[in-house]
């Protein structure tokens, strides 16, 4: 009997469920016929501009030359006069032009030049280096979902850094995304090489975080807005992944997966401040030894941005702490711990001037990326071995030519556990190419 | 919501879902049967079910009133237009801002995620910030495409669209048009008249109160039309240099000319030699007015128009750019004052 009353329910949630994406493309006659309409006139306009065109070349002499490209500056003499042309046929929408590459994804090239003078200590990174070339793929895909692709060019090699599809429009005002993507583990575990405000990544990242890559797998996450108090926004995300990340998970077999939570909040402290909490919490089976692996992270990040003066000034805080559970073979467990704190101040529309403090402990035997030259011991070692203690500083010093490429030039100083010093200079060109979709705040 | 990620469902939030409904027979019955499984029920079918109850309680409160978000108060304010109490209305982007550059905070998505009608600018001017914020606002209605995602700019005449090989040497160039089209009072009718045929269509019960508010919209613009038209009269012709490419419809409805930008590509700060030029520039051609949106540094202007012994005017591009400018028509009220005065102090 009460699976009579269950079965109906959930045909009737499936009934529910299933009009809403027939609703959302229910067509929307009236907007199609608007449509329609300018692109009538507008097809009228250009017919009549090409008319005045081919007027005015049969009136111009023979041996007149070919005029060169537009400069910037007369474009607008150029649109002007052909809006003078069509004062009874205006221009009405703006879509009209490239119709056939219209379903072409946003395609989007950013490349990462490196180079680096000074003493590495025991963390070698090669002296010039187009460090990374990040090749951005993304368009809606239907209704339902959109699809973001973005491949990792290095020197020698190809990695998919990230590549999914995002569905839009589940109900519940849930969101789910499959595919291979960044965890949402902390703030700079999600972000990619390109608008980190520093060279390189933290110390606590590199070495309990999975270096540069992070915690980046294949897998699937769902998140929700969750309704709070206060003008509050409060986001729950729960991931699981094959339970891949170099150093940290390892999955062996197939239900060794690895799963990670957020929970992020969100308030606006006035119209120029804001502050940002996340708590996060990763675990996974152990790249050493039969058992698991956890990662618990706190992070915070304080934004201002005065909006009269948006873009000339804004200062941005970071910090995340983050403490690791990480197995030993004969069932010891290290417990090592990270942080940086951060801060970036926007002097001027072009510049920008920032510091970074770092802590992180880590395995003496632990693989970090750039690697570590361990010592000969280790090579008896199953696990991470005894903590050392890495601690280091950054000044970082930032030009924008224009939004689409940057300067940075980055003084850093590290003391690494081994004992030894590095005082290296980084400095780093960034630029894109074509349309590189926003990324979420 | 929070429970949805732990292990046991309460029942309060349920009675809160309760209280919302339109239907309280139908919903009593239906959560009398949910309830009725109590103990038997799968944890799962019972989130599902509720899952279902929640829609149910969304869409019946959406149903009251049109919730609609623009991207900047201009929209905002014609939506309010037509719209008037048979809508909530809140927009992105601040008047006194560039809105260009807005950051996506999730503040805008908890206004987003209740959005049945997003109207927005296009043309890209939001590209920078808007797709991040429409994809993570997890609601179906305002995506693109979807029938509660209005672009403005198909109602409106749109001025600049570049021909020719377009570049980023151009500067952030718009390759389908200027997005400044709301500064022409035509645009403005246009684009009321699209948000409230939008709104009619979606809300059939208010159709007629929104096409009523429409066409009193339109005569109460026409009227006032005419004396911005005399008011500006006398500086047909007049030419200016304006910061960024802001106002290229609101110079060709009012015949002011714009000669040069202290941009020397849009969104390229002034460089020295640009600015010398633009000296050179006013000098050679008498020009005597710099226009300069709120957002961008005075400095630069200030020190051309010292050297040219003309004048800097801060005009508003957007309602809300000062506190005294809430609607489309104090908008145009401010900047042809504005102007007007400019003209006749500079001569």
């Amino acid at each position: 009997m009460k699976r009579l009353i269950v079965l109906p329910a959930l045909a009737g949630f499936l009934l529910w469920i299933g009009p809403l994406p027939a609703r959302a493309q229910t067509p929307d006659s009236a907007e199609l016929l608007n449509r329609m309409k300018a692109m009538e006139d507008r097809i009228q306009a250009l017919e009549a501009e090409i008319q005045t065109l081919k007027g005015q070349q049969a009136a111009a002499p023979a041996a007149q030359p070919p005029q060169p490209t537009p400069a910037p500056a007369a474009v607008t003499a150029q649109v002007s006069t052909a809006a003078g042309a069509g004062e009874n046929l205006p221009v009405y929408g703006g879509a009209g032009a490239a119709a056939a590459k219209v379903f072409n994804p946003d395609m989007s090239a950013i490349g990462d030049f490196i180079g680096s003078a000074g003493n590495p200590a025991n963390r070698y990174t090669p002296a010039l280096e187009m460090h990374e070339s990040e090749l951005g793929l993304q368009a809606i895909i239907d209704p339902y979902a959109r699809g973001d692709f973005f491949l990792s060019f290095g020197e020698h090699g190809v990695d998919l850094e990230e590549g999914y599809i995002t569905f839009t429009s589940l109900p519940g005002a849930f969101q789910l995304r499959a595919g291979k993507m960044r965890a949402a583990f902390g703030s700079v575990n999600t972000l990619h090489n390109h608008v980190l405000p520093w060279v390189d990544r933290p110390l606590v990242n590199q070495n309990l975080v999975a270096g540069e890559d992070g915690i980046d797998d294949a897998g699937l996450s769902l998140s929700r807005i969750i309704p709070a108090p206060g003008q509050i926004f409060l986001e729950g995300t729960a991931q699981a992944f094959r339970g891949d990340t170099e150093g940290v998970f390892r999955a062996a077999r197939r239900s060794d997966l690895s799963t990670v939570e957020h929970l992020r909040a969100y308030r606006d402290i006035s119209e120029s401040t804001n502050i940002a909490l996340g708590g996060s919490f990763a675990r996974g089976h152990s790249p050493f030894v039969d058992a698991e692996n956890q990662l618990y992270g706190v992070d915070a990040t304080l934004r201002w941005k005065p909006l009269r003066r948006a873009i000339y000034h804004s200062f941005v805080g970071r910090s995340e702490f983050v403490w690791a559970r990480m197995a030993n073979l004969g069932g010891s467990t290290s417990t090592p711990f990270g942080y940086y704190v951060s801060g970036d101040y926007q002097l001027g529309r072009r510049w920008f001037l920032g510091g970074r403090f770092d802590r992180s402990q880590r395995g003496l035997c632990q693989p970090t990326a750039p690697l570590t030259q361990t010592s000969a011991a280790c090579a008896a070692v199953t696990g991470i071995g005894p903590l050392i203690q890495d601690t280091g500083g950054s000044v970082l010093l930032t030009y924008w030519p224009s939004e689409f490429s940057q300067v940075r030039g980055q003084l850093k100083r590290t003391h690494y556990g081994e004992g030894r010093e590095a005082n290296e200079f980084l400095l780093q060109f960034i630029f894109s190419l074509g349309a590189h979709g926003a990324h979420p705040f | 919501m929070s429970s949805f990620f732990s292990s046991s469902f309460p029942w309060e939030p349920m009675e809160r879902i309760r209280s919302n409904m339109t239907n309280p027979y139908e919903t009593r019955a239906a959560l009398s049967g949910v309830l009725n499984l109590g103990g038997f029920m799968p944890k799962l079918l019972r989130a599902l079910a509720a899952l279902v109850l929640m829609i149910g309680a969304g869409t019946a409160h959406a149903a009251s009133k049109l919730n609609v978000v623009t991207a900047t108060e201009d929209l905002a304010a014609l939506a309010r237009e037509v719209g008037g109490d048979h809508i909530n209305v809140d927009s992105i982007a601040k008047g006194y801002q560039d809105p260009h550059f807005v950051e996506p905070k999730p503040s805008f998505l908890l206004r987003l995620q209740k959005a049945d009608l997003l109207i927005v600018v296009g043309l890209q001017l939001e590209i920078g910030w808007l797709p991040p914020l429409q994809t993570q606002s997890r609601n179906s209605k305002i995506q693109v495409g979807a029938n509660g995602y209005l672009d403005a700019s198909q109602f409106a005449k749109i001025l600049e669209i570049p021909t020719g090989q377009i570049t980023r040497a151009m500067g952030d160039v718009h390759p389908l048009g200027n997005p400044h089209y709301w500064l022409d009072p035509g645009n403005g009718r246009r684009i009321a008249k699209g948000i409230a045929d939008k709104m009619a269509e979606m809300q059939p019960g208010d159709a007629s109160y929104f096409q009523q508010r429409s066409a009193d919209f339109d005569n109460r613009l026409a009227a006032a039309e005419k004396g911005w038209e005399a008011k500006m009269a006398p500086f047909r012709g007049r030419k200016i240099i304006t910061y960024h490419r802001s106002w290229p419809n609101f110079c060709e409805h009012y015949g002011l000319d714009v000669v040069d930008y202290i941009e020397p590509r849009p969104g390229i700060p002034p460089t020295p030699s640009h600015t010398l030029e633009v000296i050179n520039t006013m000098k050679r051609e008498n020009i005597k007015l710099i226009f300069v949106e709120p957002y961008f540094d005075l400095r630069t202007p200030n020190s051309i128009a010292s050297a040219t012994g003309g004048d800097v005017v801060q005009i508003m591009p957007s309602v809300g750019g000062v506190k005294e400018i809430t609607n489309y028509f104090q908008l145009f009220d401010y900047d042809i004052n504005l102007i007007a005065n400019a003209f006749n102090k500079v001569k």
